[in-house]
Formats: C-alpha cells, sequence, structure tokens
C-alpha cells in the first residue's frame, strides 16, 4: 500500500548531487512531492528531505540505491509517525479583508498566522505547520481574495534519532566499530548497517 | 566483487603509497598523466580533439611511459578500455575531447556501468569561463553521464587534479566497480601549479566498497547449506571481480554442489569441471533453468538476478530458500527476496562459509542435471555441434574453435544469435576468458573491446566471435588493429540476417520479417583494404583448415564463416514465461 514517507538523506556538499539523487526518482517515474536541502547538525554534511507517496518496498530499494551514491552517507526513510515535521507558508491577502473582517482576523489568530509585512494594499502573513493546515487556511482566505501563496518544502526531524555528530565519526574511520552494526532503514527489527 | 586496486585499499591506515617526489610546477595536464604512471597505468585508449589537446601535448612527453592507443570512434576507444579491464583485471583508461568525443562514450560508459567494469575516462572540456555558453564543442557531460557513471566530476582548477585522479581510480576499481568520468576544462590542462606529488586514496568517509560482513548471516547460511537437500548454486561476475574463482571453486567442491553462471560469469570455473552444470537464463542449458524450479536452497553469488536469468520473477524458485552473496547491498532483494543475505567481499565470505560448511556429495542431486543435459544434447546439442548435412551451423565452428585452442583462447562477443551460441558452446580453462556485453547488449562491442583484451593480456590468443550486424556497427576499428599491429583473430558468423531480431518475429510476430534481411559489403576486400589477411569459408570440409589457418596466421586475421540463414537459438525462455517452462524447440 502506497503512503508517504519521508527520506532524511546525510550528504557531501558536492555540486552535481542534487541531481544524481534527484534521478533516482525520475527513472523509476516517481514523483518527488518536496524536497528541502539544509545543512545538518554536523558542520560540512548536508542534508536531504525528500518527500514521496509509495510502498514501503519501493522506499526502501529507493533508498539503498541513494547510499549507493559516492557522496551519500547515510540515508533513512520513515513514516510520518516517525517523524516531527513542519512546513512554512506565506499568505499576501488583502489589507481590507484583514482589517475590515472580524472573522478573518480570528480565524489568522486561531492558526497561529504571524504578519510579516503590513501595508497599505496588502499584508504578508506567515504560518507554520503540517500541510494539511496551510491547506485549510488557504481554502478559508480564498473568499476573502488571497493574492498569493507559496508553501516551502517539508523539514522533518526523525523522532528516534541522536543525530549525526557520532556517525560521522565512524564514518571517518577506516573500519566501522561493531557497535554500529546497524541501519535504521534497511532492518529494523535485526539492526543491520550497510555502510 | 572485491578491490581491484591493490593491496593498498584494504590497509587499515592512510599512508601515501607510490608518493612521487615532489616536483616544483607542473601543468594540469602533466599531472593527468602522472596519475596514470603512480596508478600503473600502461595503456590508454583515446582520440584526440580541441578541447584535450594540452593533454595530448603533453602525452607527446611520456609516450616511453604510456602507451596511447589511437582508436577510430570514441565508442571504440571506451569498448576498448572495457575489454582491456576485463581480461587484465585492471582498471581501464580512456581520453577524449569535449562535445561530440565525450558523448560518443555514452554507449560504453552505459555498458560498463551495467557491467560493473572499472573505467576512468578523461574528457576535455572547454574554458571554464565558457561553461555554460554553447561554446563550440561544449556539452554537458557530468549531466549526460550522471546516470551512467559510479561517479563523475569536473576539474576546472588544476590544484584539485591529483586528488580527484586519486579518488577516480579508488572509486572506479573498489567495491562493486564501474565507470568514472573526469571532465577537465582546458585551462586547468594548461594552468601550471605547485605539484606536490601523488596520494592513491584508500578511504572516502562517504564511501564504503566493502560492507561489513555479518558473521551470524554467514552461520546462518551454512546451516541452510548443510540441511539441504537439493543445494544449487548460480553465480555471476562478482567471483570474478572479486577473484576469488579458488575460494570459490573450494566452496562448491567441499559440499559438492552444482552450480550454473550468468553469461558474465562464464569462465569463473573451468567449463569441464563436473559440478559446472552450464549456463542459466534465457538461452541457457535445460537443466539448470528447469531446477532452479525444484532446488530447496538457491545460493546466488556475485550476481544480480537479472530479467533474462529469472524469467518470469513470480514462479521463479518459489520453492527454494535463497542465500545471497554480493557486495552490492542494493542488490539484496531487489529482484530475488532473499532469505539470508550475506554482504560482503566474497573473496572474504566464500571462506567463511567453506569452513562452516560440511563436506558432502549430492550426487542424486547432481544426476538430475546431467539427466537434463543428456536430454538436451540429444533435442539440440548434438544437432548443433555435429550437423553432417545443410548450411553451417554457428555451434559447430565454436565447437571447432574449442578443439583448436584447446579453450585457451579469450573469446571476445558481440550481441545476438552468435553471442549466445558461443556462451553455450565455448569451453573455458581460465577466468576471465570470455568477455561480452552482458546487461546492455550493445552490438558493436566485440571488435574495439577484444582489441582492448588483447592489449590486457598479450600473451593469449584473443578471438573477436561478431555477427555481421555487429561487425558493421564498429567496423572502423580495423583501423586501429592496422596501425597498431595488435593480433586480434576476428570471426564474422554471417547468417545475412539480424539473426536475433529474426529468431523472434519468426517465433513470436508471425514470420513477418521487419529489416532484418541486412547486406554486408565483401569483408575479405574490407580486410585487405586494411591490410588485414583475410577468408570466407562456407563449406563444411573446408572450415577446420580456415580456422586453423587464422589460429596459426601471424598478424590479425578476418574469417568469415557464412552459416545457416534461419537457424535459431535453442533452448530459449519467452519472455514473460517461467524458467520451467524453457522450450527446447
Amino acid at each position: 500500500m502506497k503512503k508517504e514517507f519521508t527520506i532524511t538523506v546525510y550528504t557531501e556538499n558536492q555540486i552535481g548531487l542534487l541531481n544524481r539523487i534527484a534521478i533516482i526518482f525520475s527513472r523509476r517515474k516517481i514523483n518527488v512531492d518536496s524536497l528541502n536541502v539544509s545543512p545538518s547538525e554536523v558542520e560540512s554534511i548536508h542534508r536531504f528531505t525528500i518527500v514521496i507517496n509509495e510502498t514501503e518496498e519501493v522506499v526502501r530499494k529507493l533508498c539503498l540505491q541513494i547510499e549507493r551514491q559516492v557522496e551519500v552517507l547515510k540515508a533513512y526513510f520513515n513514516t510520518n509517525e516517525e517523524i516531527i515535521w513542519q512546513e512554512m507558508a506565506l499568505y499576501k491577502v488583502p489589507t481590507d479583508a484583514v482589517a475590515e473582517k472580524l472573522k478573518v482576523e480570528r480565524l489568522l489568530r486561531e492558526y497561529g498566522a504571524r504578519a510579516v509585512v503590513i501595508r497599505k494594499d496588502y499584508t504578508i502573513f506567515e504560518t507554520t505547520g503540517h500541510r494539511e493546515e496551510t491547506d485549510r487556511l488557504v481554502a478559508f482566505l480564498e473568499p476573502y481574495g488571497l493574492i498569493e501563496f507559496v508553501r516551502t518544502a517539508r523539514i522533518a526531524i526523525i523522532k528516534a534519532s541522536s543525530g549525526f555528530h557520532e556517525k560521522i565519526r565512524e564514518f571517518e574511520a577506516i573500519e566501522p566499530a561493531e557497535e554500529l552494526i546497524e541501519n535504521e532503514f534497511l532492518d529494523k527489527g535485526q539492526a543491520v548497517f550497510t555502510m | 566483487m572485491n578491490t581491484i586496486l591493490s593491496e593498498a585499499t584494504n590497509s587499515n591506515t592512510v599512508v601515501a603509497v607510490d608518493a612521487i617526489k615532489p616536483l616544483k610546477e607542473l601543468s594540469g595536464s602533466q599531472a593527468v598523466l602522472e596519475a596514470c604512471i603512480a596508478e600503473g597505468v600502461d595503456t590508454i585508449f583515446g582520440y584526440p580533439g580541441g578541447a584535450i589537446m594540452p593533454i595530448y601535448d603533453a602525452l607527446y612527453d611520456y609516450h616511453d611511459q604510456l602507451k596511447h592507443i589511437l582508436v577510430r570512434h570514441e565508442q571504440g576507444g571506451i569498448h576498448a578500455g572495457q575489454g582491456y579491464a576485463r581480461s587484465s583485471g585492471k582498471v581501464g583508461v580512456v581520453f577524449a575531447t569535449s562535445g561530440p568525443g565525450a558523448t560518443n562514450l555514452v554507449t560504453g560508459l552505459a555498458d560498463a556501468m551495467i557491467d560493473s567494469t572499472p573505467l576512468v575516462c578523461i574528457t576535455g572540456q572547454v574554458f571554464a569561463h565558457l561553461l555554460g555558453t554553447d561554446a563550440f564543442q561544449e556539452t554537458d557531460v557530468i549531466n549526460i553521464t550522471t546516470p551512467v557513471t559510479k561517479w563523475n566530476y569536473q576539474i576546472t582548477d588544476a590544484v584539485e587534479i591529483p586528488h580527484i585522479m586519486a579518488k577516480a581510480f579508488y572509486i572506479a576499481g573498489s567495491g562493486r566497480p564501474g565507470p568514472v568520468l573526469i571532465d577537465i576544462s582546458k585551462n586547468a590542462q594548461i594552468q601550471k601549479f605547485n605539484y606536490e606529488g601523488y596520494t592513491k586514496c584508500t578511504h572516502i568517509r562517504s564511501y564504503r566498497p566493502k560492507p561489513f560482513v555479518r558473521k551470524s548471516y554467514v552461520e546462518a547460511a551454512a546451516k541452510m547449506i548443510n540441511e539441504a537437500k537439493k543445494p544449487f548454486v548460480i553465480f555471476g561476475q562478482g567471483v570474478i571481480l572479486g577473484r576469488a574463482e579458488k575460494e570459490f571453486k573450494a566452496f562448491i567442491e567441499k559440499a559438492g554442489l552444482p552450480a550454473a553462471w550468468t553469461i558474465l560469469g562464464l569462465s569463473a570455473l573451468p567449463t569441464d569441471h563436473p559440478l559446472n552444470v552450464g549456463m542459466l537464463g534465457m538461452h541457457g542449458n535445460y537443466g539448470p533453468n528447469v531446477l532452479t524450479n525444484e532446488c530447496d536452497v538457491l545460493i546466488a553469488v556475485g550476481m544480480r538476478f537479472d530479467d533474462r536469468v529469472t524469467g518470469r520473477l513470480d514462479k521463479y524458485a518459489k520453492q527454494a530458500k535463497v542465500i545471497h552473496l554480493d557486495i552490492d547491498p542494493a542488490e539484496i532483494n531487489k529482484n530475488v527476496k532473499a532469505d539470508i543475505p550475506v554482504w560482503g567481499d566474497c573473496k572474504e565470505t566464500l571462506p567463511m562459509l567453506t569452513q562452516l560448511i560440511e563436506a558432502k556429495n549430492h550426487s542424486e542431486w547432481l544426476a538430475k542435471f546431467n539427466q537434463y543435459t543428456a536430454e538436451e544434447h540429444e533435442a539440440v546439442i548434438q544437432a548443433e555441434l555435429h550437423p553432417t548435412a545443410g548450411e553451417l551451423s554457428m555451434g559447430e565452428v565454436i565447437h571447432l574453435l574449442n578443439e583448436l585452442t584447446n579453450g585457451d583462447a579469450i573469446i571476445v562477443t558481440d550481441v545476438g544469435q552468435h553471442q549466445m551460441v558461443a556462451c553455450r558452446y565455448a569451453r573455458f580453462n581460465s577466468t576471465k576468458s570470455n568477455i561480452t556485453s552482458g546487461g546492455l547488449g550493445t552490438m558493436g562491442f566485440a571488435l574495439p573491446a577484444a582489441i582492448g583484451a588483447k592489449f590486457g593480456a598479450q600473451h593469449r590468443t584473443v578471438v573477436a566471435v561478431i555477427g555481421d550486424g555487429g561487425f558493421q556497427m564498429t567496423l572502423q576499428e580495423l583501423g586501429t588493429i592496422m596501425q597498431t599491429g595488435i593480433q586480434v583473430k576476428i570471426l564474422i558468423l554471417n547468417n545475412r540476417f539480424l539473426g536475433m531480431v529474426r529468431q523472434w518475429q519468426e517465433l513470436f510476430n508471425d514470420k513477418r520479417y521487419s529489416f532484418v534481411d541486412i547486406q554486408s559489403p565483401d569483408y575479405v576486400q574490407l580486410a585487405k583494404a586494411y591490410g588485414i589477411a583475410a577468408a570466407t569459408v562456407n563449406d563444411r570440409s573446408c572450415l577446420n583448415e580456415a580456422l586453423q589457418t587464422m589460429l596459426l596466421h601471424d598478424g590479425s586475421y578476418l574469417l568469415e564463416v557464412m552459416v545457416g540463414k534461419e537457424n535459431n537459438v535453442f533452448p530459449m525462455v519467452p519472455q514473460g514465461c517461467s524458467v520451467s517452462e524453457i522450450r527446447l524447440k
């Protein structure tokens, strides 16, 4: 059964790597719903966060293909229950609507929207949350003349992860230590390490 | 599969190996060539052009240390590099210029990628300041080659050259080998920089060439093999790439395990070995295909369950427990679910297994393979190898060739019917003797690959077996043979058809022969134009002598054998069928 998976990839910072990772999906005609590239907790290590809708079997194989890339250190995949995630959105609405419609103001407050820019002609709000929440706010604002809307890719933190500081040392070592024989995505039950 | 580079890659410490005494100033081009020398490269296949001219200029001064083979087309160059790598076990090196030079490498890169062949390709690129301007002979080589390289990198600053070249050789040759492409802009080739010597690469933190071997899985695998009544080993090129032929032989001999090969695994185990039960897959042998669906434990060693091997996956070895040994974790469970995955270099894992398995012989089970062989012999092989009347068969040509070479030649095949016949019937005594385009199925591979194979193993006889279709795709490389004087025996099996496609059209498209009727030039005249001795034969009584003449001739030789026009290759697992539904006719 297909469902939403978030793939977290730790990589070196290298030109062309984005393409190497992207073509693993496009070659298999798999749509990437969301993609974010950012620094990680470890200096010089980058972190890709990729959201796709696929079966677990396919996602597992994709992660193995991603890990095959020379500059990839590790790829994890997780269901939504296993991560904390957020997306940010910006909404441009006519200032009149906000000023004059009490309901609008109340709802924006309810959604935790923060005004970023207030001008005579328009106001820009920002919210952070899950996709369903931003989608709901968009649906609500549309009748009041929503001028523009944009949303970022998902960023996520794996609940069970203890970060990459320790792991990077093992990668830098010539041989991985015995205690690091684990691999979160490949076979959780049997704790296998593939590197 | 294994590290192809020197033992240094296995060392536990990062040390400078073969570090060259620091020189003061070198150009980027000189640094490229210094890297090749430090890596033990002796032969480079290439073709010059505008954007790689500085490297060729530097090569002028290195010609006593590096042999450069001028090919006739970059595709020929890269296939020669592949042939060289496959016959020598070393990394093949190819030079090409930017733009069309680089794009002509793409087929060979794809071929090397899917067949795990270690290559380092150097392409020239336009000046860095011209990148992205649609400059003359500029093409986005990095992005074009990304899906067909294990790793690629563009250099625009000469300072990067020594360590990027070291990385390139390390990545190409270690772990599961593959092609690497380094694109060097012309300014970086010209640029002088302070050269601090060359240090081989032995570790990249984001790259683990060999997965960690888990003993518990090896033990579980041994237990499963010990309990098996009908164990069956299938092996691929991993045994050859891992240089584990001896370890593999010891493994199957200890427990008397029947073993069958994929076409890239061919020659890892001598053909005449009593446990060698034949070839897997679409045109493989009867027994190995049928009994795949009867064995109780299937032990896959260094192979990737290609669709041409498995046939219909949902009816493939469903009754069996599967043990899969591979160096590439991504191969485990990719096509066939493994009950016990044994990740690791088979050079390490096979001896571990051998130690744990019980000495046995499965003679009854092995006899079953032999029964199927007898049946196949009766139905197919006898008529193919020993016809007494009618047109010549491809099988009898290969059979005679075996007798004359005693199974000691390197046989390089192209793609199609002749390839299947050659792989089915050629006999091999030693490893790295079968060179063919397996995964990609690249017509035109054989002639240039044979040239490269000969450069990689100069003491051995190299016979290129090629169809009339494939030969016409890269016949320009006759020029390379002419100019270098390399000795390659070219055996064209001419059936005046694109035979394999014709066979499918006959069997599955009601004999609607759509554009498979291909004409050939006069190959004897053609060879003579290149100064290559040649003959053609279509008479059974002259075949033996013609083959002898070819093999004994001091120099390259082209022999065209006219074979049956509409012969088919059998057995055959039709597409979409299970391996046990293999047809004998």
